[in-house]
C-alpha cells in the first residue's frame, strides 16, 4: 500500500467524521424538534439555529462519496451496488430532510407546515438510523465474489450488530443535536436540552455493552486488531461518560466536544477494524484490500494537489458562515422576527 | 425471489433517464434564476429603488424552492453510479472520480455555503456585500456544472487516458487533457446558455401569466423585461454554442449527427436538409418527407456544397473498428425517430423563444408599452415557461441516446456497465418509488411557487402600489 492509499482511506474517514459531527446536529435538531419543543413556534426556532448550514453540512456526505469513487473506485462500486435497497432508503430519507425546510415555509396552511415539520423529524430519525445500519454492516463478512460484487441477504443489512448501530448513530446525533441547541438558544430551551441529553445518555451504556459483544460475534476485530478494537472501545465509554457529566453540570462547550468525539472514535474504530481491507469476504480470498480498490497513483497525485489547495479556501468560508451567524436566539426575540414578517 | 422477466439493464437505464431528467429540470431552472435574481439584486443595489429589493426577494423564493429539489434529486445522481452502474465505476472511477469530487469541493460547497448566508443575512450584511453573496452562489453553481460536464465530456470523447493493461479499466494519463477536452468547452456553454434561458425565461414567462391576469403590472413587466434581455442574450449564445456543436458532432461522431438528421445513405452533394420525416427504422427508408435544397450543407458545412455520411456507411465503419474488441454483435443502430424530431423540438424551440423574447421586448418597450393589450402575445409567453425544461430535456436526449450503445464513446458498451449485483425487482421497485417521489415533489413545487406567483409581490409585504400608472410618464401624458 502506498501512502497516498493510506492518506485518501484516512481522508474518507475523516470525511465521514465530520459529515456525522456537523450533520449528526442537523438531525438531531430534527429529532429534538418533537421531544424538545412544544409548539409550532418552538419547533420553527429549533430549525432556524440549523437553517443557514444544514445543507453544507449534507455537502460532507457528498464530498465523501466523491472522494471514495475518486480514490478507492473499488470499494464505491461494491459497497453502493451491494447495499442498493439500504441506500435507496438513505437517500429517500435525505430527500424529504432536504425539501422539508423550504417546504414547510412555502406550504399554504397550517397543516401543511405542520404536516412538513413531521417529514423533517421521521426523516431525521431515519437518516442516521440506516447510515449506522451501513456502517456496521460493511464491516462484517459479507458473501462477496471474485469480481468484488456483494450479494446480500437480508441478514447481511438487518442484524443484531447492525440495528445496534443503528440505535447508536441515531443516539448521538440526537446528543449532538441537543448539545448544539443548548450553545445555540437561550431560556428554557436551552436548559431543557443539556437535561434532555443528561438523562438520554443512560441509553447509550447498554447500547455500548451490546456492540462490544455483537462485535465479537459478527466480526473479526478482536482477532486481527485487538489491541485498537479495545482501545476504542475503551474510549467510547470513557467520551460517553465525560459527555454526560458535561451536559449533567452544563458544561456546554464541553458537551458537544464529548459527543462530536464520540462520533470521531466510532469512525476511527471502524476503519482501524477493516484496516487493511475496505470489504471482508466469507471466502477470504475475495476480500478487497485497500490497495486493489484504489486508483493509479497520478490519479490519486492529482487528487491530493486538489485537496490541498481547496480545502483550506473552502474551509475558511464554511467556518466563516457559522462565526459570522453565530449568536444565541431567545424565543422572544424569534418571535418578534417572525411578527416582522421574517420568512424562514 | 419474484422473477417477472424483466432484466437489470433496462429497468437501470430506465432509472437513469428518470432520475437525470428529473434533476435537469431543476439544475437549469436553479443556475438560470440564480443569475436573473443576481441581476435584480445589482440593479437594487446600484440604483437604490426598493422595486428591486422586493423583485429579488420574490424570485428569490421560486429560484429556493427549485434550489431546494434541485439539491435533493442531485443526491441521487451522485448515489446512482455506484449503486445501479457499479462496473461503470470500477471501469471509469480513476477518471470520473475526480471532477465529482472537485465539484463538491469546489462548488457545491460554495453554492450550499453562501445560500445560507444570502437567505438568512438581509438586514445583517451592508447591501453590496449581500449581493456578492448571491453571485458566489451563482458561481458556484456555473462552476458545478462545468466539473460535472467535464465527466460528461469524457464519456462522449474520451482523452488523456490509457487502458490499464491488468485491470482493462481507464487510467487517467493527463489531468489538462480532461480539461482541455473541446467536447467540454462546447458543451458547457452550450448547457450554461440553455441554463441561462430556463431562468429567464421562468421570469419572463411568469410575468407574462401575470400580466395577462393584469396583476401588479408596473412589477412584473419590469420582471419580464429582465428576463427577456437576459433570454435574448442566451438565445444567441446557445445558437453560437449549438452550431460549434453540430460541427463537432459530424467530425467525432458521425452516426449521432446523420440520426438526428434521418440520414441512411450518403447525401447528394449538396445536401438538402430534411424538415420532416418519419423514419422507417426497419427498412433505413424515409417517408413523408419535406425537403428544403442545399440546407444541410449550410448547416453542416457552413457552406453550398459538401455531402454528409449516411448511417448504413458510418455503421460500417464502426464495425470494421471495433470488431476486434467487442465483437461482431454489436449494434450501432440508433432509434433514429426519437433522434430526428428530439432535435428538430430543439431547434424549433430555439426560434420560438427568440422569437417571443423579440416580440416581448417590443410591445413593452418604454416609448410605447402596449404588453395590457397584447394579450395573445402575454399568453404565448406565459406557455413558454415550460419551453426550455422540453429543449432540455430534448437536448440531452440526443446527446446520451446518440451515444449509444457506448457509455463510453468507443470503451466500454452500456450492457457491461450495469451492477452484477442488483435485482431486477429491487430495481424496479425503486423505479417506481422515484417515480412516485418525483411526481409528489413535482406537485407541492409547482403548488407553492404558484402561490407565491399568484399572491405578487404583496405576498412579501410589499405595500407599494403598483397598478398605479405613474402621473408623470409619458404614456400618461400621451393619453
Ligand atoms: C434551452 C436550451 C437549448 C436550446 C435553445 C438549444 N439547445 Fe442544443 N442542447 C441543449 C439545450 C438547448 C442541452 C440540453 O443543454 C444539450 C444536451 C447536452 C448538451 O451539451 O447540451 C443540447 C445538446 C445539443 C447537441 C448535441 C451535442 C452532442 O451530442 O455532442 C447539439 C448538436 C445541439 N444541442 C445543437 C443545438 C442547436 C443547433 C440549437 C439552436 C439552433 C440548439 N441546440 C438550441
Ligand atoms: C443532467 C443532464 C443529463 C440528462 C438529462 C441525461 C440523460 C440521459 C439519457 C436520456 C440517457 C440515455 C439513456 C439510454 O441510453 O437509454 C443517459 C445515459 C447516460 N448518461 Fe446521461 N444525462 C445527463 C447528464 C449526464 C452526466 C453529466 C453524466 C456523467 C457524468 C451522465 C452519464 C450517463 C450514463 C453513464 C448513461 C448510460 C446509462 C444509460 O444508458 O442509461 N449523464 N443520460
Ligand atoms: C449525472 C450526473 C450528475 C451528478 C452525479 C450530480 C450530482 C449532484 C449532487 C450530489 C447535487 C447536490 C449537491 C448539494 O447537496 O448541494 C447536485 C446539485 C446540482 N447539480 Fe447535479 N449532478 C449531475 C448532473 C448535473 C448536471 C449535468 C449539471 C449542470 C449542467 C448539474 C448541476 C447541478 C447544480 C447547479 C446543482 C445545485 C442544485 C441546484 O442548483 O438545483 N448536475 N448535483
Amino acid at each position: 500500500m502506498s501512502f497516498l492509499q493510506l492518506l485518501w482511506y484516512a481522508v474518507i474517514g475523516l470525511l465521514f467524521i465530520i459529515f456525522l459531527v456537523l450533520d449528526g446536529a442537523d438531525f438531531g435538531v430534527g429529532m429534538a424538534t418533537r421531544f424538545l419543543a412544544s409548539n409550532y413556534t418552538e419547533r420553527k426556532l429549533l430549525l432556524r439555529t440549523i437553517g443557514p448550514h444544514w445543507d453544507g453540512n449534507e455537502v460532507f456526505l457528498v464530498t465523501a462519496g466523491g472522494a471514495m469513487f475518486a480514490s478507492l473506485p473499488g470499494w464505491y462500486a461494491s459497497l453502493f451496488s451491494g447495499f442498493y435497497l439500504l441506500l435507496f432508503f438513505v437517500l429517500i430519507a435525505l430527500i424529504f430532510r432536504g425539501v422539508s425546510f423550504e417546504f414547510s415555509d412555502a406550504a399554504l396552511t397550517e397543516k401543511g407546515k405542520r404536516g412538513w415539520l413531521w417529514v423533517n423529524f421521521i426523516s431525521c430519525l431515519f437518516i442516521p438510523f440506516l447510515l449506522g445500519m451501513l456502517f456496521t454492516d460493511m464491516i462484517q463478512p459479507l458473501p462477496i465474489d471474485a469480481g468484488g460484487n456483494i450479494f446480500v441477504s437480508f441478514y447481511n443489512v438487518v442484524n443484531p450488530l447492525s440495528i445496534l448501530g443503528g440505535l447508536c448513530i441515531t443516539a448521538v446525533s440526537l446528543y449532538q443535536g441537543l448539545n448544539y441547541i443548548a450553545l445555540r438558544t437561550e431560556g428554557l430551551i436551552r436548559y431543557h436540552a443539556s437535561r434532555l441529553a443528561d438523562n438520554l445518555y443512560w441509553i447509550a451504556y447498554p447500547v455500548e455493552v451490546l456492540i462490544v459483544i455483537a462485535l465479537y460475534f459478527q466480526t473479526n476485530f478482536y482477532e486481527r486488531h485487538l489491541v485498537a478494537t479495545l482501545v476504542f472501545l475503551v474510549l467510547i465509554v470513557a467520551v460517553t461518560v465525560w459527555g454526560q457529566i458535561a451536559a449533567a453540570t452544563d458544561k456546554e462547550i464541553q458537551a458537544i466536544i464529548a459527543s462530536s468525539s464520540l462520533f470521531a472514535v466510532i469512525v476511527m474504530l471502524i476503519f482501524t477494524g477493516l484496516f487493511p481491507y475496505v470489504l471482508i469476504a466469507n471466502n477470504p480470498a475475495h476480500s478487497l484490500l485497500i490497495k486493489e480498490v484504489s486508483s493509479s497513483p497520478y490519479t490519486l497525485v492529482i487528487m491530493t494537489i486538489v485537496l490541498v489547495i481547496l480545502l483550506p479556501i473552502m474551509l475558511a468560508y464554511f467556518i466563516w458562515s457559522y462565526v459570522s451567524q453565530w449568536h444565541r436566539i431567545s424565543l422572544e426575540e424569534f418571535k418578534k422576527d417572525l411578527d416582522n414578517g421574517e420568512t424562514y | 425471489m419474484l422473477n417477472l422477466g424483466l432484466s437489470v439493464l433496462p429497468l437501470a437505464r430506465f432509472q437513469f433517464e428518470m432520475t437525470t431528467i428529473f434533476h435537469f429540470f431543476f439544475v437549469p431552472m436553479s443556475i438560470g434564476l440564480v443569475l436573473v435574481v443576481a441581476i435584480m439584486e445589482t440593479l437594487y443595489v446600484i440604483k437604490k429603488d426598493p422595486m428591486y429589493k422586493t423583485m429579488t426577494k420574490f424570485w428569490g423564493r421560486i429560484f429556493l424552492l427549485s434550489f431546494a429539489v434541485g439539491v435533493v434529486t442531485g443526491l441521487i445522481q451522485e448515489f446512482q453510479f455506484g449503486m445501479n452502474w457499479s462496473e461503470y465505476s470500477r471501469f471509469m472511477g480513476d477518471i470520473f472520480g475526480a471532477p465529482l469530487a472537485i465539484e463538491a469541493l469546489l462548488a457545491f460547497f460554495m453554492e450550499s455555503t453562501f445560500i445560507g448566508v444570502w437567505m438568512f443575512t438581509w438586514d445583517k450584511l451592508k447591501p453590496a456585500w449581500h449581493a456578492l453573496t448571491i453571485w458566489l452562489v451563482f458561481l458556484g453553481s456555473s462552476i458545478s456544472a462545468l466539473w460535472i460536464l467535464a465527466a460528461n465530456s469524457f464519456m462522449q470523447h474520451p482523452v488523456g487516458y490509457k487502458i490499464n493493461a491488468a485491470t482493462g479499466h481507464v487510467q487517467m494519463t493527463s489531468f489538462s487533457a480532461l480539461l482541455k477536452n473541446q467536447q467540454l468547452w462546447y458543451e458547457f456553454s452550450h448547457v450554461i446558455f440553455g441554463a441561462f434561458i430556463t431562468g429567464a425565461f421562468i421570469v419572463a414567462g411568469l410575468s407574462a401569466i401575470m400580466l395577462f391576469r393584469n396583476k401588479s403590472p408596473k412589477f412584473f413587466r419590469k420582471s419580464m423585461r429582465i428576463g427577456l434581455i437576459i433570454g435574448l442574450f442566451a438565445c444567441v449564445g446557445s445558437f453560437l454554442s449549438g452550431d460549434m456543436q453540430t460541427q463537432y458532432l459530424i467530425k467525432e461522431q458521425p452516426m449521432k449527427f446523420a440520426a438526428t438528421e434521418g440520414i441512411y445513405k450518403n447525401t447528394d452533394n449538396p445536401a438538402p436538409w430534411t424538415v420532416f420525416q418519419i423514419t422507417n427504422e426497419k427498412d433505413h427508408k424515409g417517408e413523408f418527407k419535406i425537403e428544403v435544397p442545399y440546407m444541410l450543407s449550410v448547416l453542416s458545412y457552413h457552406k453550398l456544397s459538401g455531402s454528409v455520411t449516411g448511417m448504413d456507411q458510418t455503421n460500417k465503419a464502426l464495425h470494421k473498428k471495433y470488431n476486434k474488441k467487442f465483437g461482431k454483435n454489436m449494434n450501432y443502430n440508433l432509434p433514429v425517430n426519437t433522434l430526428f424530431f428530439a432535435f428538430r423540438i430543439m431547434s424549433a424551440g430555439f426560434g420560438a423563444l427568440a422569437g417571443l423574447a423579440i416580440l416581448g421586448l417590443w410591445f413593452s418597450r418604454k416609448k410605447k408599452d402596449t404588453i395590457l393589450k397584447q394579450k395573445w402575445l402575454t399568453l404565448l409567453l406565459g406557455i413558454a415557461t415550460f419551453g426550455p425544461f422540453i429543449i432540455n430535456s430534448c437536448g440531452w436526449l440526443v446527446t446520451e441516446l446518440g451515444r449509444d450503445p457506448w457509455v463510453v464513446y468507443g470503451l466500454l458498451p452500456i450492457a457491461a456497465a450495469v451492477s452484477p449485483s442488483t435485482s431486477a425487482t429491487s430495481v424496479l421497485f425503486t423505479n417506481i418509488v422515484y417515480f412516485l417521489l418525483f411526481t409528489t415533489l413535482g406537485f407541492f413545487m409547482i403548488m407553492y411557487a404558484k402561490h407565491f406567483l399568484f399572491e405578487g409581490p404583496e405576498g412579501l409585504g410589499d405595500k407599494t402600489n403598483y397598478d398605479l400608472e405613474d402621473p408623470f410618464s409619458k404614456e400618461a401624458f400621451e393619453k
